[in-house]
């Protein structure tokens, strides 16, 4: 029931799904902000790479999404750190504004089609031999890397700033850090990893769509609460391998779902119950606990 | 060093619930000057306090940090120079960070090297250990750990070691004992004295405690509604007993103070 071809292609969605679990990673547990842009951001990557690789540029359109990502993750940030908006409508203001623009990038069409182009997962193939599992490769080498690069960026001066101002921005701000560079570095750099899935998604689908994005970043947080539950909170490397795993597991969850022929449109509402009941899990557990007290002293009260 | 000119704040301008807070404040502090500060609440020690840190613009006057003119400097930019520490032991540590990351942003951003990219390395990291061990609290073992399981004294040493980790040109600690019980407190002074003497780092500290205020330091500052009521240095404030600083004060101001009993009141 479960084939190697099912296996291979939860991996390389896992993989390439990864960069948003990453992504959340920084903006959701890091910086503390569940930034909204990331469903409008993740099309955007997708149209971008779509584009640029129609043009023949499939390597440069990794670069070129990720690069409008960080645009769209600058304008939340702006919003919220120069403006004075609320961060969760920020994002959202952003998302909307980017349905238009990602329409605009495909020239004004719901979809756009790769089939006869040349895009990085080709080019992996012609490199290694299709003998080798090149879409895997290729896909767990970025993932691998950019999980590498981040662990490596908490430690640095600046992801240590990026760390500190989600978890006591008035410390932070007596510190001699500008708290509204770090957030608005901190949202450029999670939806530049966005774009970069959803550019790698665009190619390895071979076509994009405005709809690609839609409920990524509840998506985006199972994975991050699956990996959690698997490695821990205890250290931010920790924290990034989890987003990794969880990214995978979660594309194994899927896959098996599928395969036990539940419907395909039931998956959103299955993610969105694993981030509910994830997230209130603490608080429905204090809430029973509270009541077995409750009765325990009521019981010691009446012998 | 530091030099304050003509300065006031109002809080709430152009409102019938217009208040100043500072009124015409002029203040310079000398290079190794320990200053230590009293007054009763609402006598504007914290306002004086903020406006140096750059957290309110004053509505005219000048601050010089130096020589140079910081007035319109934002906070974040003058805090390069100048160390804070908050009554709250909640604000100066970044919780769910360990110990050895809170150090490595404290040291890593008053590092000269600049790069937003600079790590710790090895040497530092045995540099922390030697100072987190002067402090006797055993936090050395602990580096590993996340900030949030440390006791408010625990948390509040740290702070200051943050502080003066790459010594400030001036060290403001804001009433940094009010919260801590008695015993905390007293280690937490005496970490405070050593630290400042051994970098002959200008100091301004609040006080609600007036042994404490006139035996720390080596100038004393009694504030009320906004002015500097008392400047006590040298012979003169050697001689002052903590009766006969309240007796002065209460002639200065004409006044009984309110708050007596705070004043006199146990760390």
């Amino acid at each position: 029931m479960i084939t190697s071809a099912l296996i291979y292609s939860a991996l390389e969605l896992g993989f390439i799904y990864s960069f948003v679990a990453l992504a959340l990673f920084l903006s959701y547990k890091i910086l503390n902000i569940a930034d909204l842009t990331t469903d409008g951001t993740f099309t955007l990557g997708c149209a971008v790479s779509a584009v640029v690789a129609l043009s023949g540029h499939p390597v440069l359109a990794l670069p070129a999404a990720m690069i409008a990502g960080a645009a769209a993750g600058t304008v939340t940030a702006t919003l919220q750190t120069r403006l004075g908006v609320p961060s969760i409508l920020a994002g959202i203001i952003t998302n909307t504004a980017l349905y238009t623009v990602n329409l605009a990038v495909m020239g004004f069409s719901s979809n756009v089609n790769l089939l006869q182009t040349k895009t990085v997962f080709t080019m992996a193939r012609d490199l290694l031999g299709s003998s080798l599992p090149s879409k895997l490769i290729l896909s767990a080498l970025l993932s691998v890397l950019f999980c590498l690069l981040m662990i490596l960026f908490l430690r640095t001066r600046l992801g240590l700033s990026i760390h500190a101002t989600g978890d006591n921005p008035d410390m932070v701000r007596a510190s001699s850090i500008n708290t509204s560079v770090t957030i608005t570095v901190g949202l450029a750099m999670a939806n530049s990893l966005t774009a970069l899935s959803g550019a790698l998604l665009a190619q390895y689908q071979r076509t994009a769509d405005i709809n690609l994005g839609t409920g990524m970043v509840v998506i985006g947080l199972a994975s991050l609460i699956i990996g959690q539950s698997v490695l821990g909170t205890r250290s931010p490397a920790r924290l990034v391998l989890g987003a990794l795993a969880g990214s995978i597991l979660y594309r194994f969850v899927i896959a098996i779902a599928l395969r036990l022929d539940l419907p395909a449109e039931c998956l959103k509402l299955i993610s969105a119950l694993i981030v509910g009941v994830t997230i209130g899990l603490p608080a429905i557990r204090n809430g029973i606990r509270l009541q077995k007290r409750k009765k325990e002293a009521h019981h010691a009260d009446t012998p | 060093m530091l030099t304050l000119r003509n300065i006031s704040v109002t809080f709430s301008p152009g409102t019938v619930n217009a208040r100043k807070a500072l009124e015409n404040v002029d203040l310079t502090l000398k290079k190794g000057d320990f200053v230590t500060v009293i007054g009763s609440n609402g006598a504007g020690k914290s306002t004086l306090m903020n406006v140096i840190a750059g957290n309110f613009l004053p509505d005219h006057g000048t601050i010089l940090l130096d020589g140079k003119d910081v007035t319109f400097q934002p906070d974040y930019r003058r805090s390069r120079d100048i160390g804070r520490m908050f009554q709250d032991p909640l604000k100066g540590t970044a919780p769910h960070m360990t110990i050895e990351e809170n150090l490595s942003l404290a040291f890593l951003r008053s590092g000269k090297k600049g790069s937003p990219f600079s790590m710790i390395r090895k040497k530092d990291r045995d540099f922390f250990r030697e100072e987190l061990s002067r402090l006797n609290l055993g936090l050395e073992d602990r580096m590993n750990q996340p900030v949030g399981l440390l006791s408010g004294g625990q948390r509040q040493a740290l702070t200051l070691l943050m502080a003066t980790l790459v010594p400030p040109k001036l060290l403001l600690l804001d009433e940094h004992t009010a919260a801590l019980d008695p015993a905390t407190a007293e280690q937490v002074l005496a970490l405070t004295r050593q630290i400042v003497s051994r970098n002959h780092t200008t100091c301004l500290m609040i006080t609600h405690h007036i042994p404490t205020a006139l035996s720390m330091g080596n100038r004393t500052l009694m504030m009320d509604r906004g002015h500097i009521l008392l400047d006590l240095e040298g012979p003169q404030r050697d001689a002052q007993t903590s009766e006969s600083l309240l007796a002065l004060f209460k002639e200065k101001t004409s006044q009984a103070l309110a708050s007596d009993r705070v004043l006199f009141g146990t760390i």
